[in-house]
């Protein structure tokens, strides 16, 4: 065996002790803006990240797109008119709550940022006469020109600035370590949620958190069903190590969850048939508006949602003949007629046209401003292209002027995928929140990607900063409790207990990962019936039961990584509970039961709820609509940061 | 070609993502403090590059570019079959 040293102090098992009055779990975006919030109220802040908090989480290393911005001085859309567009446009199967919050208060984040130092307009004059350009402003927009709602914006500026304010706010950043389980009072579930603990991820020491109020900001859980050895990594569209972390260990606590049942097609998975995003030719997100042409040059037309078919490119960044607006972007799959923007007409259609493939996007001939703005400035600043794209393939000789880059598959994926291949994507399930984003656990706020049907960075921004403000007015009148002993003490039984094991007999996180996810194809697929969830659900308890305790973790990260999986595996069984609980398919959730085929009924139609209770599942549902009003409720809960207060 | 019959105890990876230039490469470890993955570790010898320990984890942000101060030092790379194709348009209107 090759042997080297590991280059960390090895601290397995000692504890350290760490109090705040607003304790922050996840240091991406909606983490450090949570924490800025907080600590703009005067608390004490620490924030646990996994990574590095200066560039980690879904946006750390940037972003092109600040989505749903309806209160910028542009946009002819109201936060009301938009969230509402949201809610229909899935059947109400959306988070009205933290939609409306990103569109009320998510220009006022972008101008936060900016004064961070974060760039969010052209004011190197770049683009002057673009079409998108306000040039009172200087801001810049995406897709529909006419009313103004998505900004394009310089995204790799905007985690460094956040950074800088969090070091200048005094805020203590606790990077890498990976928060393993939420404290409750006298260690009970359902209690008073009291702090968090840690596992550092190099030394593999213990740390203990004690907070007067705690918010989750974790990401989504991944790797449920796609999963590589070889690339974990490009498995799913979320960095590596957001896997859902935060759902496990608040599901452990009894915190409440919905829509956890629906799941798609698997969009993206560079590890399979994915080529890496914005990276392949398309006319979607950064690349909307770029021409497809086939293999003999021939341009794909553009129609409007009514079919007509759009003779210019201008003409791709317009409503239809009276439609107010149209959506584009990351929560918008399969849009309805309302709101659905220009598209090039089917591909399947072209072909029996006789187009012939590959199909190709094709900046050339776009004005220079967009081509500029697609390939220069978008792909330059979205969060995974700026050097393995951008950079990349400007070395590798691709000039947009010249060459035409080739399509993969339609849309913005560039893969299709088989119906056992799923993701959570698209507004997957989360945390159950109110309006002040608390969850059913007193002291546990929630914000960013772990809330139900979550998306996007400036959904995370928004919904970050706000929940900072309320656990921050909840810290103002509660103290700090000392943690339970047995539940500190029986984390850390769990989380060394595979460093006992005998490498040589013992299995690691990948073959456990893969055994899930492979569970999870066959069990938990597109195809869902009683008969096969149950089965699944008896495998999966089995590995917890038998697998589970015969793992081994050669270090510190493999002993995260195994961590990991184990709430990987956490996550697997919260779905089938919730696929299980849901009793006709759903189009709109993508649930697909084949022992009941009907489409829900309007009895149907609602969230369906669950958590744990003494170690069982209870269930529970609530109407489409429970969150009432959107701008009355809003305004009834933040008096306090309306009328001019925005930066307080 | 070498007749040297020792052999390491490891297989070639299924992709190297990061190769780091060790003429280029101070070894000050900007890419091992900056990547959220964490799939660095510092090499052993000071001054040396950083070992890359676990290179399927890697997301491909390039973070690790973007703060590497020695222009060059650290190539992020997609593997092969994630390399997308282009042409130049000319091409397709022959």
């Amino acid at each position: 065996m090759q042997e080297f040293k590991w280059p960390y102090p090895l601290d397995y098992g000692k504890e350290e002790k760490i109090t705040a009055d607003v304790l922050i779990l996840g240091g991406g975006i909606a983490g450090c803006m949570a924490a800025i919030s907080a600590a703009r109220k005067g608390q004490k802040v620490v924030v646990v990240e996994k990574g590095a908090t200066k560039m980690s989480g879904a946006g750390g290393s940037g972003c092109d797109h600040w989505e749903s911005a309806a209160t910028n001085p542009c946009s002819k859309v109201t936060p009301e008119e938009l969230t509402q567009a949201m809610l229909d446009d899935n059947d109400g199967y959306n988070n009205g709550i933290s939609h409306y919050i990103e569109c009320r208060e998510g220009y006022d984040r972008l101008l936060d940022i900016e004064k961070m130092g974060g760039k969010i307009r052209d004011t190197e004059d770049e683009f002057v006469g673009a079409a998108f350009r306000d040039e009172a402003t200087k801001l810049m927009f995406a897709y529909d020109y006419e009313n103004k709602i998505t900004l394009r914006v310089w995204g790799t500026t905007f985690k460094p600035a956040m950074y800088r304010e969090m070091k200048k706010l005094g805020i203590r950043i606790v990077d890498r370590v990976m928060v393993t389980s939420l404290l409750t009072q006298s260690g009970n579930q359902g209690n008073r949620c009291i702090g968090a603990t840690g596992l550092h991820t190099r030394t593999g020491k213990f740390y203990i958190f004690s907070s007067k109020s705690t918010i989750m900001c974790l990401s989504r859980p991944a790797r449920i069903w796609m999963f590589s050895s070889d690339h974990t990594g490009l498995c799913e569209f979320r960095p590596t190590q957001c896997i859902g972390d935060g759902h496990a260990m608040g599901w452990r606590i009894g915190a409440e969850f919905t829509m956890m049942e629906k799941s798609v097609r698997t969009e993206f998975s560079a590890a399979g048939r994915s080529y890496p995003p914005y990276g392949a030719g398309n006319n979607h997100n950064s690349w909307y508006g770029a021409s497809i042409i086939d293999s003999t040059g021939k341009e794909i037309p553009y129609a409007d949602r009514d079919g007509k078919i759009l003779k210019s490119v201008e003409e791709r960044f317009l409503p239809a003949k009276g439609q107010k607006f149209f959506m584009k972007g990351g929560s918008v799959d399969d849009p309805k007629h309302a709101i659905e923007g220009p598209e090039t007409l089917p591909f399947g259609d072209m072909l029996k046209k006789g187009y012939k493939l590959p199909f190709y996007a094709d900046l050339t001939t776009l004005p220079d401003t967009e081509r500029r703005a697609i390939w220069g400035m978008m792909i330059g600043e979205e969060g995974k292209t700026r050097v393995p794209v951008y950079e990349n393939y400007k070395k590798a000789g691709f000039d947009p002027t010249k060459h035409v880059l080739q399509c993969y598959g339609t849309g913005w994926t560039s893969a299709s995928f088989l119906p056992q291949e799923r993701q959570l994507f698209g507004l997957p399930g989360g945390f159950l929140n109110d309006w002040e984003l608390k969850t059913n656990i007193e002291g546990l706020y929630a914000a960013g990607d772990c809330l139900y049907a979550s998306n996007c960075y400036g959904h995370a921004a928004s919904t970050g900063y706000y929940a900072g403000r309320h656990a921050s007015a909840y810290a103002l009148k509660e103290g700090i409790i000392e943690p339970d002993k047995n539940q500190t003490e029986a984390e850390k039984k769990r989380i060394y207990a595979p460093l006992q094991n005998n490498p040589e007999t013992s299995i690691g996180w990948k073959e456990l990962n893969m055994g899930i996810s492979k569970t999870m194809q066959n069990y938990c697929g597109d195809a869902k019936s009683d008969d096969l969830l149950n089965t699944g659900l008896k495998i999966l308890k089995n590995y917890e039961k038998d697998v589970v305790p015969a793992t081994f973790a050669y270090n510190p990260h493999e002993l995260m990584r195994l961590l990991e999986v184990f709430d990987i595996l956490t996550v697997s069984q919260m779905i089938i509970y919730a696929s299980l609980a849901r009793k006709s398919s759903s189009k709109v959730l993508c649930f697909n039961r084949i022992d009941n085929e009907q489409e829900e009924t309007e009895n149907d139609r609602r969230l369906i709820t669950l958590r744990l209770a003494e170690n069982k599942v209870v269930y529970d549902e609530k109407p489409l609509d429970f969150f009432g009003d959107l701008k009355d409720n809003y305004e009834k809960f933040n008096q306090d940061y309306m009328g001019g207060k925005q930066n307080v | 070609m070498s007749e040297n019959q020792n052999m390491p105890y490891t297989e070639m990876p299924a992709s190297k993502p990061i190769v780091i230039d060790a003429g280029k490469c101070t070894g000050c470890n900007s890419c091992v403090e900056i990547c959220m993955v964490d799939l660095f570790i510092p090499g052993p010898e000071r001054g040396k590059p950083p070992v890359v320990l676990y290179p399927g984890e890697c997301w491909y942000c390039g973070c690790c570019v973007m703060v590497c101060p020695e222009e060059g030092a650290i190539t992020l790379r997609h593997p092969l079959m994630n390399q997308a194709h282009w042409v130049e348009k000319a091409e397709l209107l022959k």
